[in-house]
């Protein structure tokens, strides 16, 4: 009888055994998996990092003022990036003035418009798809569409125009979350006063998300700012040796629009161009554009990041 | 007691006016609304329409059964060769190369973000990663030309001449200076981040009382993770593949300035081949007169591309619809 007890006991301690040394095994797999999540986190963002400090590395001396106010030229120290970075420039405000617009108002219309039926699921698949289109593939459309049918050229309103359609998807899906996120008892509020349903967007909503639309806003033009194959599509030039035409005359009316249409070059297509040149010199010249890219880029992006933050920690319904 | 018709007053009248003027405008608007949103299927219609009306007229010239099957891709020579194979080998090599890289390496970090990492350390790591991969692709293509294929190269120096002794077919006595090894590895690295911060999202909308649950009865968090979240937010993570995959797919620039401009119809990294990008990408660079075959012959390949990465969207679709969970 005690005999029995005793074996018993000595089982179930045995089991005991078992289990904590399974416990601790797992436990240990855990920890370790743990480890090995954190040493693939660092691995990727340190390579990421080293790489970008190497670009830094070899540029940063070649920024000096002359770079930025010297055209492109066979001489690489000669050569810098004004028509580069004049060209982003306009391009960018093209962009903008373009794909703000029919983003926002393209994001109203699905968040607070549309009704449920076929066309309102055919436009929203439409957007989900056009976000999944390669970028070059919009390039072959302003080539094919803008610069030879609707006989727009290799001109900075060509490369707007494209940009605007590539950023259009991101700017319209977060216009639509920084709408869905407005509670509806706003919506209710601004009715119950007898606001129509624009007076309603335009007063009450459209100022409380635009914030967030502003985020989402950035977020596409970091994109575009850095975008080069539809641009090298389109024809755009890698050596441009002059300025488009000023948008500010001194005569009346003093705004012109002529540089719409002029041929242009910008930032990744100048350090593409550069990048391809067999001379090592060059190559620095790559780099210290580079390094304008990345900052511009990571100034946008961190100002959206920054945006989005400070939002979160705003207001709450 | 009868009620008296009520007659409408000028006030009325005004009002009624106004009212009928307010809808208008809002009709308009609406209307004005809808055309933008509208745009978006206009320009799906025109990219579609543009590709193929280009390409039927390139394989007017053409035949398509040699532009599928022959392995020769050399439009700009004479006599030319139209077998769009080489480049779309290329295009599955870099991609696979890249996956490689950055499927392993985002899910694993996405896994310890969302189940390992204390809050404070995901608030700093996520705006970095998010930071990293806002950098423009062409920047990584100097990286991939610049730096990583010169270190790849030192790497294999010392293994080289041993592995083509014993394989000559597979691997070559020195790295070729453009390879589709190097601009795979960039590429990856892109990516990872894109799928990383895209699955990390899935698995924190996983309900919180599935991993409570799991942790109830005495499961890990490596358990817990892989069990429980993993199959749960399958249909997300799925979802980030297919995303890495469609930029993978058509990535430009980093394959433009790293992998070669020679098509080359392989499977082998090691190589230098050119990818269906890269090849629209150098024909753009000349000087291109409209109506030409040269012109129609970017469109062809644009057209491949977009079935390629169509192919890999539809696949996604049907598999986060055979894995979604719902809750």
């Amino acid at each position: 009888m005690a005999q029995a007890e005793f074996s018993q006991s000595n089982s179930q301690s045995d089991y005991l055994q078992q289990i904590r040394a399974s416990v601790a095994r797992r436990e240990l797999i855990s920890r370790l998996f743990g480890l090995l999540g954190l040493l693939v986190i660092s691995i990727a963002t340190l390579i990421l990092i080293a790489l970008v400090a190497q670009l830094f590395v070899q540029g940063l001396p070649r920024l000096n003022w002359k770079f930025f106010t010297s055209f492109p030229s066979s001489d690489f120290n000669e050569a810098g990036i004004l028509s580069a970075w004049v060209g982003s420039l306009l391009v960018m405000l093209t962009t903008m003035v373009i794909a703000v617009p029919l983003g926002v108002a393209a994001g109203i219309y699905l968040e607070e418009y549309a009704p449920k039926n076929w066309l309102a699921a055919l436009i929203e698949i439409n957007v989900t798809n056009l976000a999944g289109v390669p970028s070059i593939v919009y390039g072959l459309l302003a080539l094919g569409l803008f610069s030879t049918v609707l006989n727009l050229g290799e001109s900075i309103l060509t490369a707007g125009l494209t940009l605007a359609l590539l950023i259009l998807p991101i700017v319209i899906v977060t216009t639509r979350e920084a709408l869905r996120a407005i509670p509806s008892s706003l919506r209710e509020a601004a009715y119950a006063l007898g606001a129509s349903r624009w007076q309603m967007i335009w007063d009450h909503i459209l100022p409380y998300s635009s914030g967030s639309i502003l985020t989402g806003i950035i977020i596409g033009l970091s994109r575009a700012i850095g975008e080069t194959a539809p641009l090298i599509t389109i024809g755009a030039l890698t050596f441009i040796a002059f300025l488009p035409p000023s948008p500010i005359q001194s005569q009346f009316p003093f705004i012109s629009f002529e540089w719409l249409t002029a041929p242009f070059t910008v930032l990744p297509i100048q350090m593409f161009n550069w990048i391809s040149r067999p001379q090592p010199e060059f190559q620095v010249n790559a780099a210290a554009a580079g390094v304008v890219l990345i900052l511009l880029t990571l100034t946008l992006n961190a100002f959206a990041i920054y945006l989005r933050y400070r939002l979160r920690k705003g207001v709450k319904w | 007691m009868t009620a008296q018709p009520l007659k409408p007053s000028g006030k009325d009248l005004q009002f009624t006016q106004k009212k009928k003027a307010r809808e208008l405008k809002e009709r308009v608007i609406e209307f004005i609304l809808f055309l933008a949103a509208f745009s978006c299927v206009a320009t799906t219609v025109a990219i579609m329409y543009l590709l193929i009306s280009e390409s039927v007229l390139f394989f007017q010239e053409v035949s398509l059964v040699e532009f599928l099957t022959s392995k020769d891709w050399s439009p700009l020579f004479d006599p030319p060769g139209y077998g769009i194979l080489p480049l779309v080998s290329g295009t599955l090599t870099t991609t696979a190369v890249a996956l490689s890289v950055a499927l392993p390496m985002g899910l694993i970090s996405a896994i310890y973000l969302s189940e390992f990492a204390a809050p404070s350390v995901r608030e700093v790591v996520k705006p970095i990663l998010e930071l990293l991969a806002g950098i423009p692709t062409v920047v990584y293509g100097y990286f991939a030309l610049l730096t990583v294929i010169p270190a790849l190269q030192w790497l294999y120096l010392p293994i080289g001449p041993f592995l083509s002794n014993v394989l000559p077919n597979i691997f070559p006595t020195e790295l070729a200076g453009f390879n589709m090894l190097g601009a795979g590895l960039v590429m990856g690295l892109m990516i990872t981040p894109l799928i990383s911060s895209i699955s990390e999202d899935a698995m924190r909308s996983v309900p919180i009382n599935l991993k409570e649950g799991s942790y109830a009865t005495g499961a890990t968090r490596l358990q817990t993770a892989l069990k429980v979240v993993l199959p749960a937010a399958a249909s997300g993570v799925i979802a980030a593949f297919i995303l890495g995959v469609s930029r993978a797919v058509g990535e430009t620039m980093i394959v433009a300035i790293a992998a070669g401009l020679q098509p080359t119809f392989t499977f082998n990294p090691l190589e230098s081949a050119a990818t269906i990008t890269a090849f629209i990408v150098q024909v753009s660079l000349g000087d291109l007169p409209h109506g030409t075959l040269e012109y129609q012959t970017i469109f062809a390949a644009g057209l491949v591309l977009v079935f390629v990465t169509l192919a890999f969207n539809v696949i996604g679709y049907f598999l986060t619809k055979r894995f979604r969970e719902t809750y």
